[in-house]
């Protein structure tokens, strides 16, 4: 058998698929992470409680409401969007012409304040979530088991990153919100209605963190602090790929998912601290990430 | 006049009597610290549920005994981490006097603080940590073990599970000081039952995505994957071996897991699987008894380290009152020579090394056609006597443990 460095290659390969799936969850919460931090000026550390509320919502809807998987993944993200859509409306708007620091001390407090009120309310252990009917079994892809799942979030996260890519940088409407971004002043000049489009931005950021919750709902436990454990992660993606970068954030998710699980092949006890090795080596090459443009 | 000089005499004895019994036990004021995790992944198995059980300890050690001291119990979280527990125990030790710390829940923490505890003269005892470095070779005198740990984890689930076929194992391990105990303590029953150790991973705690290391234990082809990790680590581990197809091929088996976990999971994902635990509640009258009135304030059924809490707690508090004073020294002699006897322990006693030593059960979760109402999760398939549940000591590390 073919192997790589002492790892047989259907094994490399298999390691490798599931670092394409890890990596779609980092490109989709780091997307959202970079469209806020773009249009808002605002290091949203409030991303990994309202992905953690998206799966939330998933287990809620299933349980109290009989609310299936394929509408919670459409009204997942609307209700975190809508969650999103008060949050800025009530706080976050006055703090656009301070330091970056206070949005991020606000959005950390809001995520503490979030994750404790779902742990108070359903403890740490987590809830449990079924795989729908459709996507449970699994792809013999001859090297690997692909379980059907992690296939569909490999797809679906795709999707929607391409999506938000197209839409902001390809449409008129991308158009208006890159203008607010370089210049609000002018923009609203032009009659554009720039707050109206800050508060649907941040709606959108957010709502990208519960699709990403209700993705992951069926592959780990529903559980307060699954957003914690990776918030962290995200944000070193984020800074890897260049601040406010939608393409450096969905190109870094990606690629720092396989390096991670490369990782785990190979000396997975460095598999939790890796991302943060080639954040400091990044920074210090291109303080402006992979991605970004010095300013 | 003489009777009154008499009568004041009698009174200032008295007052001296009183006031010398009250000497014996500082500030008058027994003060318990319970250090554990109230947030982080092992908060449903110990954090409030284990500050209840303290709680519930000192209010029926009232109503029974009705002390002449006052008993006060302070709680906080150590978040899992070695530095806020020796920091926290530092600070309850030097100003706020706490008599005992409890719980601390991780073996990192427990590590931390009980070396703290031996510095300032206190008395730590564990309910929550696994490690047997615990009462091998850091070991002190005034640290208790009380509830569990890998030794018996180990000879409890890993003998019974290599006993039913299971011959061949892979280890995933958190890697702390706690999975890597877990797994040396079970590749050793594993071997010594005629078994094979094929290989181990080791992941960064606390973890969300387990399926490379499973990839890797599926690739090793081991009949038993032993999951020498904890809480929401186990849970979504299991998880994600159904997922990935590795279960039912290849046979999970859980070498610390807590009812809590199986609660959360439920019993389709967990059925079958064998555990170690020091205490269900459901085994017996007594156990349904406390557990019921635990259930009614905490609204879950207890882990074994929230009952090994209340246990421990009520000992601490029996032998303060036996020696009437709240000297580490004293009260350490006094919990070593009392037995233990309630619904968590028969005949249970304290080690030189500071183990608890007492009975374990083997469990098997139910199948859920099986589970007749809430919480009915497990069958005891064995007691495992305390002689054969605890390392015995001339395998002891511990310098206390005269040989």
């Amino acid at each position: 058998m073919t192997e790589i460095f002492g790892v047989p290659l259907p094994a490399l390969l298999g390691q490798l698929m599931l670092g394409l799936v890890n990596g779609s969850f980092y490109a989709v919460l780091s997307l959202g992470l970079a469209v806020i931090f773009g249009m808002l000026n605002i290091i949203n550390f409030a991303h990994g409680a309202l992905y953690m509320a998206g799966a939330f919502f998933a287990w809620m809807g299933l349980t109290y409401w009989g609310l299936g998987y394929w509408w919670s993944l459409l009204a997942a993200p609307l209700a975190v969007g809508a969650v999103g859509v008060v949050i800025e409306r009530l706080l976050l708007q006055w703090l656009y012409k301070l330091d970056h620091l206070y949005g991020l001390l606000l959005t950390f407090g809001l995520a503490l304040i979030v994750e404790g009120i779902f742990r108070d309310q359903y403890g740490i252990s987590g809830l449990p979530y079924e795989i729908p009917d459709e996507l449970s079994g699994a792809f013999n892809l001859v090297f690997m088991f692909l379980p059907k799942y992690r296939a569909w979030v490999i797809v679906a996260s795709l999707a929607v990153c391409f999506v938000t890519w197209f839409m902001i940088e390809k449409t008129r409407l991308g158009a208006y919100l890159r203008a607010a971004t370089e210049n609000p002043k002018l923009t609203q000049a032009f009659g554009i209605n720039v707050p109206l489009m800050v508060m649907l931005t941040y709606g959108f950021g957010v709502a990208l963190a519960g699709f990403a919750g209700m993705l992951a709902a069926p592959a780990t436990q529903v559980n307060p602090l699954m957003g914690s454990n990776l918030i962290i992660v995200v944000f070193a993606v984020v800074v890897i790929g260049g601040m406010g970068s939608i393409l450096g954030s969905i190109v870094t998710g990606l690629g720092l998912g396989v390096i991670e699980g490369l990782t785990k092949v190979y000396y997975p006890e460095a598999s939790a601290t890796v991302v943060f090795i080639i954040m400091a080596i990044v920074l210090m090459i291109r303080p402006a990430g992979l991605f970004g443009k010095e300013k | 006049m003489k009777a009154k000089r008499i009568a004041i005499a009698i009174a200032a004895a008295l007052g001296f009597a009183a006031g010398a019994a009250q000497a014996q036990i500082s500030d008058n004021m027994v003060k318990i610290g319970v250090l554990t995790d109230m947030s982080g992944a092992y908060s449903d198995l110990a954090g409030a549920g284990s500050v209840e059980a303290v709680k519930m300890a000192v209010e029926d050690f009232k109503a029974k005994n009705k002390p002449a001291f006052a008993i006060e119990v302070v709680a906080a979280d150590h978040q899992n981490k070695g530095d806020i527990a020796s920091a926290k125990a530092r600070e309850w030790f030097d100003r706020d006097k706490v008599d005992v710390i409890t719980d601390m829940v991780t073996t990192s923490t427990a590590l931390a603080a009980m070396k703290v505890a031996k510095d300032k003269n206190r008395i730590a005892i564990m309910s929550g940590p696994a490690s047997t470095l615990i009462t091998n070779e850091n070991c002190n005198d005034v640290a208790v073990h009380y509830t569990y740990d890998t030794y018996a984890l180990a000879n409890g689930t890993a003998k019974a599970v290599v006993k039913q076929g299971g011959k061949t194992w892979f280890f995933l391990t958190a890697d702390y000081a706690f999975g890597q105990s877990l797994e040396k303590d079970a590749s050793a029953v594993v071997v010594a039952n005629g078994g094979k150790v094929l290989g181990s991973v080791r992941h960064p705690f606390p973890g969300t995505d387990f399926s490379s290391y499973l990839l890797k234990a599926q690739a090793s082809g081991a009949q038993v994957i032993g999951l020498a990790n904890a809480g929401t680590d186990t849970t979504n581990s299991i998880k994600q071996a159904a997922e990935f197809g590795i279960t039912p091929k290849q046979s999970l088996a859980g070498l610390l897991m807590f009812i809590t976990d199986i609660h959360s999971l439920g019993l389709k994902a967990t059925q079958g699987m064998y555990l170690t635990e020091a205490f269900y509640w459901d085994r017996n009258d007594e156990t349904r008894a406390w557990s019921k009135h635990f259930f009614e304030r905490q609204k879950k059924m207890p882990t074994m380290v929230q009952a090994g809490l209340y246990s421990a707690t009520m000992h601490y508090l029996n032998a303060v009152k036996a020696v009437n004073s709240d000297d580490t020294q004293k009260v350490m002699a006094q919990m070593k020579q009392t037995k233990i006897n309630d619904f968590f322990a028969k005949n249970g006693y304290i080690r030189a090394d500071g183990r608890m030593v007492h009975d374990m059960y083997l469990m098997q979760v139910k199948k859920p056609e099986e589970s007749k109402y809430p919480w009915d999760y497990y069958w005891v398939r064995q007691t495992i006597p305390a002689e054969e549940a605890a390392q015995p000591l001339s395998m002891s590390k511990c310098p206390l443990v005269k040989k």
